[in-house]
Formats: structure tokens, C-alpha cells, sequence
């Protein structure tokens, strides 16, 4: 008994040894990522503690923490910065600060369902860097607390969500109805000569009377638009079409809060809280120049002194500091006027009647204007490269995606299958019990497939002869992304399901700007490693990094390597760098042809070479080597792949429309007769499946 | 182009409203050996224009003798089975052109491939 009993007291002591090693080990590591976010711990004992993961980056909330650091000593502040998976914490002596170390490293905190392990580190100093306060955008006023609550129920109340009309549909990430006329997300306009049956309701009149009256507008608007987002559910950034609507657009939040996100075509961003009952103006620069969107998410970033947060703290919101805000159902009635003469804005860049795109953004050898733009920039940076690179496109291009062959495989057998812009038809043979054809733009391409044996025809994605409801299902893997407008997208999207039986399903990939998702890097950045060296040589025009990125895209200093020299001209379609985040919605694709002799070689080390492609996983065991050794050097067969002959491999360029979140959703419910049945995002592509009513 | 392939396909040129089916005008058709799957097949056969492969079959001289009506309890006949597999997967068209049969455009076929491309002001 007694022996025992010591056994387990020295196996404790052994075990509490080794957390005290695991211990030191996480906090060693948790000190080389501060570093990283410039943040510099301090040896020595100090009034001031950083809590790495205590952070609303991790999901941890203001009140959550700021509790548990409460019940150990004196709180002076406690600074959250947005977005970071950290927090500083000073105490009014450093004997509380001691205290706080001792006992809460290496201690797990629950938060939001969330349990996290706090490691505790002394800093000397706390900067509040998010004090310097950002400025509104120029043009942009919210007037708090514009409509009384009565009015705000009278307003909700006015808009009957159950009758279903034309101007009524349910986006991906929103409802949406419309009033006086309507706006059509397919080519992001009104028909001006189309007024709705139903103009603005009633009940909207005394607000817009009173912004006569304080001089917000000068004449009444004659469209609304009404949003309704679910927790979760968001906007993607955008400009109001220049052409469409008049100068001002009101904007007036019902219901509960949200954060909108102003962005600066320089990179600034301007997150604005949108409290319930309140109205935004957004005038010249905030309404023509700058983007604003709303992200989906469940949680808002808000200020903890902002008077309507969720839990204010008055001991410790004197120093300004952010708390997470659980979203609720809001409402925005978005009021704007319709525009009957060309926009004459003082931002050309931005504007639709100018030849710019507020829409479709940037502009490519051109972006197009009209159809016949389009499809020439698709002739020449479309189907010529496939055209020229099929051989080698397709010699890097043996492995069926593994969840576009689920979708096959779940498929009855019989089904008739077509496979629009099948390439070089890796997945014609994918599910043998399924009657499949497969057609493409390119020639060289469908010819791949004849030799191969599988039934195959050369055409065009936006006018596939096929029969109407004919396919009991079609796929459109890597497809749609190569046509250049909206407008083509849509048709892409229409004729898929045209050709589908009532019933019929139809999955479809597209290119996803965001190639980080879930803090996962895509297979296609997470190559970049394995690629770098070869990239180098190859002499590709490199498009300078802009001054913004995504939130959600990691810029690691692997990637800004790169000389940031020619900025792109005005209106021209930017290069993209393959295997980096993407800064553009539209762009050039870089493909480095290989020349014949190293072809034998590719089928063996594609995984090096198949690059500027939207690859999920190809070689799952692939993946994970490059995630373990980010800096291990590049395999033989890679380097011997490199320049063949010691020459510059040709490199030609394909142009890309990459998806933003919720973009393909949207497209799709541009589509009538036809629903969203899921959405994903699979390895750097945005994914939907369609079921034909 | 195999005869399975040309039952799906249509004439897309714009303004046409009877494009189906497509005439087809052969130079070289060959007949290649197929490994025959009676339950492919039977699956198949509800899925095709019945008329329109017996009218392709018949132009390109491999009709094989298949009904102008689809017949009865055709999952038990095995020997309307293995015609029909003939003419759906084994024969082959591989130089000639499809015809929509109401504005006449031909469409090439060459080394086994249909080109249904339009120009731009026929789509």
C-alpha cells in the first residue's frame, strides 16, 4: 500500500515534470510567433502581460477573458487587437502581473464554447496602436438613432417577405426584394424603363421626407432595395453601379447591428458599426470610389465602449477596446435614385459610364465593354493558349479531383452525363455505369479524349448543342471562370441548365480568390515552396503587389521576395504571380510551356510542374510533405524540370475571373428554375451543386 | 463520332427552332468492337430519342435491322440488345459533316470529332 502509494506520487511528480517541458516548449514557440507580429516579450517581470490565444482572433471575447483576469488582481486594461489571436493585459502592480503568470500559463479558458490555452508572457510596454482612429471615408455621415423603435417596427413590418415576386429572391447570403424597380444582378443594372407594379411603400415616406427636410437629399429616391441578412450571412464588397444610381444612396439598419467594410481602391479600410435604427449617407467619394460589403460572419469586432455593445465595461472601456457582438437578423432598407444620364463622377476609374467597371473591377488588355470585346479576349487568352498547350496542359492532368469524382460516383447508373469543357476527359471515365459525353472549346483538347475513346465534341460552353433536358446531370470543373463578364458567366451558368432533366443536378468549380480558407492554404499556394526556385528563371512578368490583400490571405515574406517594380497601367489586366494570393479578380494566368523532350518526364513529377492551376489535392501524400517542409529543397525532378535545354520556356497567359466568397452562389440564383443545393469550397475553388425545379 | 453522341446532339444555330436531329453525311464510317454490357445498354435505350438513332442508323447504312417503334420487354432480348450496342458504341463516323436540318449549316466531322463551334453572329 505504502509503496504504492509512493510509486504514484513519483509518477506524478514525473508526469507534472514533463507538462512543465511541454510547458516551456509551447511558450518558446509562442514567443517566436509574436515575434513574428512584432510583439517582443520581455524576460523580466512586468506591470504588463501578452495572453497569446487569449485573443479575439481565437474567438476569445472581451468579457471572458477580461473575467478571468480579473479574479487574480487589479485590472488597469486590457487591449484586444482586432483579428489577433492575442492580448495585453496590464495590472495596477506587478505583483498581480506575477500572479496573473503563475497561474494562468498554460491554463485552458473557455470562451464561446471555444476552450483555448492561455500562455503568458511579461511585455514592457502596451502600445494601443488601434487608438490612432481611422477616418470615415470622405462623403460618408451615419446619423445614430435616425428612426424612433415604433418607427423601426412600423418599416419591418411594411415589407411582406412571404409573397414570392420577381424582385424577390433569396441570395446565398441574403434575402433580397426590391422596390420601384428592380436591380438585376446579372448585369448589376435596372431596366430603367421597366418601373416595378409596386413603388415604395408608404410607410417609407415620412423618414424620406425628413431627409428632404434636413437637407441629406435633394430629391426623393425612387428605388429601394431591401436586405435581409441571417447571422452569418454578408455582402461581398462593391460599388453602386455608377450608371445606375444618382449620387446619394441612403442606407438605414433595422433590427440589430452590423460591422460594413469601407475599402479604398489604395487598401485603406474603414470598418463603420451600423447600430440598429440608425441611417447611412454615402455621398461622392464613399459612394463612387470606395467599396463597402459585409462580411459573413456570427461575431462583429465593435468597440467595448461603443454604447450599444453587448456587455460594456465601464472600469475598463476608458481605454478603448474591442469586443466581439453576436450578430442578430438585420434589415437594410437601402434607398437610392435612379440615374437618367451618364455618370460624370470625379472617378473614372471606378465608373461603368466611363469604360470602367465599378463591378467588375479592374480592366484587362482590357476588361471588356461589350460582347464582342469578350469574346476576342477569350479567343486570344482563352481558347488559343488551351489550344497551344494542350499536350503539356494535359500531360499534367491525370487526377480526378477527389470530390468532384464523389459527385460522379453518387450519380445512378444510367444517368446521362455531360461534361462541359471536359479538357483532356479525366473525368469522362471517372464512373463507367454512367452514359457520359463531354465537350470542349478546344480542338487539340476533345481530340485527347477521342484517342482515349470517350464520346466527345468540339463547342462552345455558352451554346452546348445538346439537347434541352436532356443530361440528367452536368459538371463545369474550371470552366467558368475563363469567360470575362458577368453577363457570360451567367449564360455559362444558363445553358448548363437548360440542358438538365427537371431534377437534374449540376456541379460546378470555379477559381476562388480566396486561396485561403479555414486559415488552410490552398494545394495551389501551399506548392508555391516547391515552385519558387523554378519561377525564378523563367522570366515571367511579375505584377507588383498592391497595398491590400484579403484579411484571410497570408502573406508570408517567402512571397514578397519578389521585386514590386512595374506597377500595372490603368486599365490593363494584371499578371498574375502563380502560386501567390491573388490581388485582382481578373487577371492573367501565367502557364510556362515545357518542351517535348522533358513531357516523358511530367506524368511522374506533375506535382511540380502543373502550375497557374486551380489543383485541389492531386496527391494527398504530396500535400503533406509540403506542409511539414515548407523549406526543404525541391526534389531532383523538379530541378531537372526547370528550363529544359537551358532555354526560357514559352510562357503564355490565360485569363482568369477568380470567385469571390458567395460570388458563385449569387451568379447561380441569377439563373431561373433552378436552386442552390450546396456550396463549398474545396482546395482554392468555390463550388456549387445545382438542382434543375 | 458514335451514334450515342449524335442522339444527344442538336442544331444550336441561332433562330432555329427544328434542329433535331442532325443529318448526318458520312465520307468514312468505321465499325469498331466494343465489349457489350446488356445492363448499359437497357439503361441506355429509355434515354434515347428512339427515332432519331434508327433514322442516323439507317442514313449511314447500319440499321441492323432495329425497328422503326421501340419493342416491348426489350431487357429480356438479347439479340435486340447486341444490335442496338452495334449501332449506338460500335459504329463510327469519322470524316463527313452533320447538317441541322433546318438552316442547312453543316457542322465537320473530322478524325471522329464533330465541330459544333458557330461563328459569332450565328450563336
Amino acid at each position: 500500500m505504502d509503496r504504492d502509494g509512493v510509486n504514484n506520487v513519483r509518477a506524478a511528480a514525473r508526469r507534472s515534470k514533463e507538462d512543465k517541458k511541454v510547458l516551456k516548449k509551447q511558450l518558446k514557440a509562442s514567443h517566436t510567433l509574436l515575434k513574428h507580429e512584432g510583439v517582443n516579450t520581455s524576460p523580466h517581470p512586468s506591470r504588463s502581460v501578452v495572453v497569446a490565444n487569449g485573443g479575439l482572433g481565437n474567438a476569445v471575447s472581451r468579457e471572458d477573458l477580461s473575467a478571468a483576469l480579473k479574479q487574480i488582481g487589479d485590472l488597469e486594461s486590457l487591449l484586444m487587437p482586432p483579428q489577433k489571436p492575442y492580448a495585453f493585459a496590464t495590472y495596477r502592480s506587478e505583483d498581480d502581473a506575477r500572479k496573473a503568470h503563475a497561474q494562468l500559463n498554460g491554463q485552458k479558458l473557455e470562451s464561446g464554447g471555444n476552450a483555448v490555452t492561455l500562455y503568458l508572457s511579461y511585455v514592457d510596454s502596451v502600445k494601443n496602436e488601434g487608438e490612432a482612429s481611422v477616418r470615415f471615408p470622405e462623403g460618408l455621415t451615419l446619423l445614430e438613432d435616425f428612426v424612433s423603435p415604433e418607427e423601426e417596427a412600423l418599416l419591418l413590418a411594411a415589407v411582406d417577405w412571404s409573397t414570392s415576386t420577381e424582385a424577390q429572391k433569396a441570395l446565398k447570403h441574403r434575402k433580397v426584394k426590391h422596390y420601384g424597380f428592380e436591380f438585376r444582378y446579372d448585369n448589376n443594372n435596372v431596366d430603367k424603363d421597366k418601373p416595378l407594379p409596386a413603388g415604395l411603400p408608404q410607410e417609407c415616406l415620412a423618414v424620406l421626407q425628413r431627409c428632404l427636410h434636413d437637407g441629406l437629399i435633394s430629391v426623393l429616391p425612387d428605388q429601394l432595395t431591401v436586405n435581409q441578412y441571417e447571422a452569418g450571412q454578408g455582402i461581398p464588397p462593391h460599388v453602386d453601379t455608377h450608371s445606375a444610381f444618382e449620387d446619394t444612396i441612403l442606407s438605414l439598419s433595422l433590427g440589430a447591428k452590423a460591422v460594413m467594410e469601407f475599402r479604398h481602391p489604395d487598401g485603406r479600410a474603414v470598418p463603420v458599426v451600423l447600430p440598429e435604427r440608425s441611417l447611412l449617407v454615402m455621398k461622392r467619394e464613399s459612394r463612387y470610389l470606395w467599396t463597402h460589403g459585409i462580411t459573413p460572419r456570427k461575431f462583429d469586432l465593435v468597440p467595448a465602449c461603443e454604447p450599444r455593445s453587448a456587455a460594456p465595461e465601464p472600469d475598463v472601456s476608458s481605454h478603448s477596446g474591442l469586443t466581439l457582438s453576436k450578430r442578430g437578423t438585420r434589415t437594410s432598407f437601402t434607398f437610392r435614385k435612379i440615374r437618367h444620364q451618364p455618370c460624370c463622377c470625379a472617378f473614372p476609374s471606378a465608373c461603368d459610364s466611363r469604360g470602367g467597371n465599378a463591378s467588375c473591377r479592374p480592366s484587362p488588355p482590357s476588361l471588356p465593354c461589350c460582347h464582342g470585346d469578350a469574346a476576342r479576349l477569350e479567343e486570344e487568352y482563352v481558347h488559343r493558349v488551351y489550344d497551344a498547350i494542350a499536350a503539356h496542359f494535359s500531360s499534367t492532368r491525370h487526377t480526378p479531383w477527389p470530390r468532384v469524382c464523389s459527385f460522379l460516383s453518387s450519380l445512378p447508373p444510367g444517368s446521362v452525363l455531360a461534361d462541359v469543357g471536359c479538357g483532356n476527359g479525366k473525368y469522362l471515365g471517372v464512373n463507367p455505369q454512367l452514359v457520359t459525353v463531354g465537350c470542349d472549346r478546344s480542338g487539340a483538347l476533345v481530340q485527347i479524349c477521342a484517342d482515349r475513346g470517350f464520346h466527345a465534341f468540339v463547342s462552345d460552353a455558352l451554346s452546348v448543342p445538346l439537347r434541352t433536358a436532356s443530361c440528367d446531370a452536368c459538371i463545369s470543373i474550371a470552366v467558368i471562370h475563363h469567360f470575362s463578364t458577368q453577363e457570360r458567366r451567367l449564360a455559362a451558368v444558363r445553358e448548363l441548365v437548360r440542358i438538365l432533366k427537371p431534377g437534374g443536378l449540376a456541379l460546378i468549380y470555379v477559381w476562388a480568390y480566396e486561396q485561403e480558407y479555414n486559415k488552410q492554404k490552398s494545394k495551389y499556394l501551399r506548392d508555391h515552396s516547391k515552385q519558387h526556385n523554378g519561377e525564378k528563371s523563367t522570366g515571367v512578368p511579375e505584377e507588383s503587389r498592391g497595398p491590400h490583400t484579403e484579411p484571410n490571405v497570408l502573406t508570408s515574406s517567402r512571397l514578397e521576395s519578389k521585386h514590386c517594380g512595374d506597377l500595372k497601367d490603368e486599365g490593363k489586366l494584371s499578371v498574375h504571380t502563380n502560386r501567390t494570393a491573388f490581388n485582382s479578380q481578373d487577371l492573367l494566368v501565367p502557364w510556362h510551356l515545357k518542351g517535348r523532350k522533358t513531357q516523358g518526364e511530367e506524368e511522374s513529377c506533375c506535382r511540380f510542374s502543373s502550375r497557374g492551376e486551380p489543383s485541389p489535392v492531386s496527391d494527398s501524400s504530396t500535400s503533406s510533405d509540403s506542409r511539414t517542409s515548407p523549406n526543404s529543397k525541391p526534389s531532383p525532378t523538379a530541378d531537372a524540370n526547370q528550363v529544359p535545354g537551358g532555354t526560357a520556356a514559352p510562357v503564355f497567359h490565360r485569363y482568369y475571373h477568380v470567385f469571390q466568397q458567395g460570388e458563385l452562389e449569387e451568379l447561380c440564383c441569377g439563373v431561373n428554375g433552378v436552386g442552390v443545393q450546396t456550396s463549398y469550397h474545396d482546395q482554392g475553388n468555390w463550388c456549387v451543386v445545382l438542382q434543375k425545379e | 463520332m458514335k451514334l450515342l453522341t449524335h442522339n444527344m446532339l442538336t442544331s444550336h444555330v441561332k433562330g432555329v427552332t427544328k434542329g433535331y436531329p442532325l443529318l448526318i453525311k458520312a465520307t468514312e464510317v468505321k465499325v469498331n468492337e466494343v465489349e457489350f454490357n446488356p445492363k448499359f445498354v437497357c439503361r441506355m435505350i429509355p434515354k434515347l430519342e428512339w427515332s432519331a438513332l434508327v433514322q442516323a442508323a439507317d442514313q449511314l447504312g447500319h440499321r441492323e435491322e432495329l425497328p422503326g417503334e421501340l419493342v416491348a420487354d426489350y431487357e429480356k432480348n438479347e439479340d435486340f440488345l447486341k444490335r442496338v450496342h452495334r449501332v449506338l458504341l460500335e459504329v463510327e463516323v469519322i470524316e463527313g459533316c452533320l447538317q441541322c436540318p433546318e438552316s442547312g449549316r453543316e457542322f465537320p466531322i473530322s478524325r471522329g470529332i464533330p465541330n459544333m463551334l458557330l461563328s459569332e453572329d450565328e450563336a
